[in-house]
């Protein structure tokens, strides 16, 4: 292959690294009014009365929208595939609210001074009702019912504040343990943690010369923002078009609608554009954060080390709203129990519950990253228990390639799955290559000193999936200009992951082109095929599998062409370096020549295509993840010192991207390992919605990170490639807290592992 | 109001600003759209320019204190035709992914290597230790001007 494989540059990075305006906030129509949301004092209220004369007096206030003046339409903000399996608990503006930094009202004024000070003037009664915090609290009973609201759709439990529910049984969970010789129990808790993406959410909104809704947005989602937008303000799909200008990061908390709605309200209001975005704090408060869990797993093994039941219960906390609730429950076991296929007993079960705190989302990793955090902490322990190396215990246990898991038929996204078989894993090899990296032989269990420093090595296997089964569809469009060049639109919302650049890529390769001969247009709704959207690591696979489509019917009318002018048949012409090229005569005739004679001379047609691909099943890319840490048994302080991540996400379209990805997502991961966490104050504050106190991790954090790419060949993936974009987040926990084992004893159970808890730890077992 | 002359990206300018207005605000009115908002708090570096070649926050400067100094935005470095040694190290490299944190953090480099043409990977990493990066890890980034101070010994810049 020439041009997959490669590391090419970006097809955004000129405009990128020399600051061109490109972003949603660096093109906003002039005249723009400024949008604002006034935003709920207390956790569980109910709006009594709401008077915004005052405010509508003030000079420069052009709107002010409340649950008064808006119609009632209940929707989901999560934007996901169509029938949503979020359920449809959230309204534009509502009599009650669930949360501190719940949504009032909104103001557009001339300014951003003038809607802070509207804000201010908006007169609220509310009237205070009892609020729970703890997820464990908000199931019993005589607990406040949160979503108590009539036409709300798709909750499981209303009355106990259960969003959504699982039970998976494989087997008999009962006879596995009591035929298992060692059993290990373990819980790990999750926290509250957010994506902070530096470009905090923004949009535009505006109506168009022929009265069509326009909305710039910094989104991962575009067609399900204008399908959601539609319903949520009860408009006809036809008049909303959804741009996605370049995004300042998303990691899943811009698959959410949480801006767009109200923007676009707005705009239709006042009849002018309107910007909004949120402020740092607002991003913490009323964005979507990880859905912090409680998983509890028990591992029952034989004593040769082969595991034979896994339980996991999970309790998770949506937040206010139950956005993916249920399916990030789902991931937690879809995405980990099949990595232990051999266990011919399984039994999956939890609840996701609302509370009144922030509304957890979609973030990268999706519960597979809380589900690894228990779950290879556990297979650590049994480890110990049995007496054997980690390592070992997972080579035995891990799945091979031509192998399955009965969990991929029996969990999908909010429904039953489907059967597959693991058609490529290099994860025996990862785990290998790992080990080597980091020098497990010789440095696991030597607990090697250094003053007051413990040195450690820990490990964490992972797999995630590359799109949804049979729901994720992605069409792509390829177009050929007379000269020889493409144009190539797509739906794929590329967040910054170079999702642009590895589409193209794939188009090339299949034409025979450079990268420089395909013009990439992407997330326009009005203008690009469909896609499902930035989400479930699916663009490489999915929108990869429309374009190579795309791309090949597109290279059958160029060679059809071809054959005409070179009097030979098609099947023995090539694409090659911008000319086809006969195989037999070696005769050759430019691409530019093709185009002119097709558009303009005889036969006159467009070259063109477009092709749509569904996700025929999910294969799982994989990672062996390996940490070595040092901890100051004085301070509590746990020091990374080195990272290994070998990664299996099939043929790499461009290696420095995939690194990319899997360096990225193990910082990310390091910080909420060590840093990241929401406090709250017994009212339901969020006590830390900045940067100094929420500290994400520094380029001095950072420890030495390592990552390697094994391939292996996806026979369902174009080129062989399979995902990367969330796997690399579902390491670093249970590898660092494996790591602390190693090094001073002490298990770790509840992250971020802070000097307290560490120290903590500690003198519990000294004292124990 | 008021009018001051500054210098920016090397281009004198008379320009009349609001009371109380900040350096961010005036720089992104004036077309310099490679200033980002990231959080107006000086936390995250997003919104980093050179004041007299030093880095400063723009989000907490006010426009009022660059009256007779020099500033310098990402735009004033390089262009699409003509770019940056910095620039291209970062596009070679794969360090800008979704670019938000990219001119802040060229800025910064761009001031290292200005006094230390040398640096360690640790030195890199304590000068961008402001900037805030969620997407890359800062692996790449490190990379990118580990390798253009090497360019700039080889003479290749200056």
């Amino acid at each position: 292959m020439k041009i997959v494989g490669k590391s090419v540059r970006k097809v955004d990075g000129i405009a990128l690294a020399t600051g061109q305006p490109v972003f949603t906030l660096d093109a906003v129509p002039p005249g723009a009014a400024v949008g604002k949301i006034l935003r709920s004092p207390y956790a569980h209220a109910e709006i009594v009365r709401i008077d915004t004369s005052r405010a509508e007096e003030l000079p420069g206030v052009l709107c002010i929208l409340h649950h008064g003046n808006v119609p009632r339409i209940p929707y989901t903000t999560a934007g996901q595939g169509w029938p949503e399996p979020s359920p449809y608990d959230s309204f534009l503006f509502d009599r009650k609210v669930r949360f501190v930094g719940d949504r009032v009202a909104a103001v557009a004024a001339i300014s951003e001074e003038i809607a802070d000070e509207a804000l201010r003037l908006i007169e609220v009664e509310y009237r205070e009702l009892p609020a729970v915090l703890d997820p464990a609290e908000a199931t019993a009973p005589g607990a406040p019912v949160i979503h108590d609201e009539e036409d709300a759709r798709g909750i499981h439990d209303p009355e106990h504040n259960v969003a959504a529910a699982i039970d998976i049984r494989v087997g008999d969970i009962v006879r596995g343990f009591a035929e298992s010789d060692v059993v290990v129990e373990t819980t790990c808790v999750f926290p509250y943690v957010q994506h902070v993406p530096l470009e905090p959410h923004c949009v535009v909104a505006y109506l168009d010369e022929e009265d069509r809704l326009v909305i710039r947005s910094a989104t991962q989602v575009p067609f399900h923002v204008r399908r959601i937008v539609a319903r949520a303000l009860g408009l006809p799909l036809s008049r909303i078009r959804v741009i996605k200008p370049r995004i300042g990061g998303g990691f899943g908390t811009k698959q959410e609608i949480v801006l767009e709605d109200v923007a676009a309200a707005l705009a239709l209001r006042v009849r002018k554009p309107v910007v909004m975005k949120y402020t740092r704090a607002e991003e913490f408060v009323a964005a979507r954060t990880r859905h912090p869990m409680k998983v509890r797993v028990v591992l029952g093994a034989k004593k040769d080390g082969k595991i034979h039941a896994i339980e996991m219960d999970v309790l998770s906390n949506t937040g206010a709203y139950g956005t993916h609730s249920l399916t990030v429950l789902s991931n937690v076991g879809s995405k980990t129990l099949p990595l232990y296929n051999k266990a011919p007993h399984l039994w999956f079960h939890g609840k996701a519950v609302y509370t009144n705190l922030p509304v957890a989302g979609a973030y990268r990793g999706y519960g597979a990253t809380q589900g690894y955090f228990a779950l290879e902490v556990a297979v650590d322990e049994l480890a110990e228990k049995l007496g054997m190396d980690p390592l070992e215990l997972r080579l035995k246990n891990h799945i091979r390639a031509g192998e399955t898991s009965p969990i991929f038929e029996k969990i999908g996204e909010g429904r039953a799955g489907k059967a597959q078989v693991v058609r490529s894993c290099a994860l025996e090899e990862c785990i290998r290559e790992g080990a080597r990296r980091i020098g497990w032989e010789e440095k696991r269990g030597k607990r090697i000193r250094e003053g007051n420093w413990i040195h450690g090595v820990g490990m964490a296997l992972s797999m995630q999936g590359s799109g949804i089964t049979d729901i994720d569809m992605a069409a792509a469009t390829v177009v050929m200009n007379e000269d020889g060049t493409f144009r190539l639109l797509v739906g794929a919302t590329d967040l910054g992951t170079g999702s642009d650049t590895i589409l193209a890529q794939i188009a090339a390769e299949a034409l025979g082109v450079p990268v420089e001969a395909i013009s990439v247009y992407s997330s326009d709704t009005d203008f690009t095929p469909f896609d499902t959207g930035a989400y479930a690591s699916s663009t490489t696979y999915v929108s990869g599998g429309a374009v190579l489509r795309a791309a090949r019917e597109v290279r059958r009318q160029i060679l059809e062409v071809a054959a005409a002018i070179l009097e030979e048949p098609p099947e023995e012409l090539d694409l090659e370096g911008g000319h086809v090229v006969s195989r037999k005569s070696g005769k050759r005739v430019p691409l530019s020549e093709v185009g002119h004679r097709a558009m303009y001379v005889t036969d006159q047609r467009h070259i063109i295509a477009t092709a749509s691909f569904v996700a025929p099943e999910s294969p799982p890319p994989f990672a062996a993840f390996f940490a070595e840490v040092a901890v100051d048994t004085e301070t509590g302080v746990v020091r990374g010192g080195k990272f290994v991540a070998a990664a299996d996400c099939g043929t790499p379209i461009n290696p420095a991207l995939a690194e990319g990805q899997l360096e990225g997502a193990i910082v990310q991961g390091i910080g909420h390992t060590l840093y990241e966490e929401l406090r709250f104050s017994p009212r339901g504050r969020v006590r830390n919605p900045n940067l100094f106190d929420y500290r994400i991790p520094t380029a001095a954090d950072v420890p030495d990170v390592e990552v390697v790419l094994i391939p292996s060949d996806e026979p369902t993936g174009p080129y062989g490639a399979k995902s990367i974009g969330e796997i690399g987040i579902n390491g670093p926990a249970p590898a660092i807290a494996n790591a602390i084992h190693d090094a001073i004893g002490v298990r770790l159970y509840r992250i971020p592992f802070t000097p307290e808890r560490v120290l903590r730890a500690i003198r519990a077992k000294s004292s124990a | 109001m008021m009018k001051i002359y500054f210098e920016l990206n090397g281009e004198p300018r008379y320009v009349e600003i609001k009371p109380g207005e900040m350096l961010l605000d005036l720089l992104r009115r004036l077309g310099m759209r490679s200033v980002k908002e990231g959080c107006r708090t000086g936390e995250c570096g997003a919104c980093t320019v050179l004041l007299d070649g030093k880095p400063i926050r723009s989000c907490l400067t006010f426009a009022a204190k660059v009256k007779g100094h020099r500033i310098t935005t990402l735009e004033g470095l390089g262009t699409p035709e003509d770019l940056h040694p910095l620039q291209e190290a970062f596009l070679e490299t794969g360090a800008i992914q979704c670019g938000f944190c990219t001119p802040g953090m060229i800025l910064v480099a761009h001031h290292l290597l200005s006094h230390n043409p040398d640096p360690s990977p640790e030195e890199v990493r304590g000068a961008i230790t402001g900037n805030l990066c969620r997407c890359t890890g800062y692996v790449k980034i490190v990379d990118a001007v580990m390798l253009a101070a090497e360019r700039k010994r080889k003479g290749e810049w200056r």
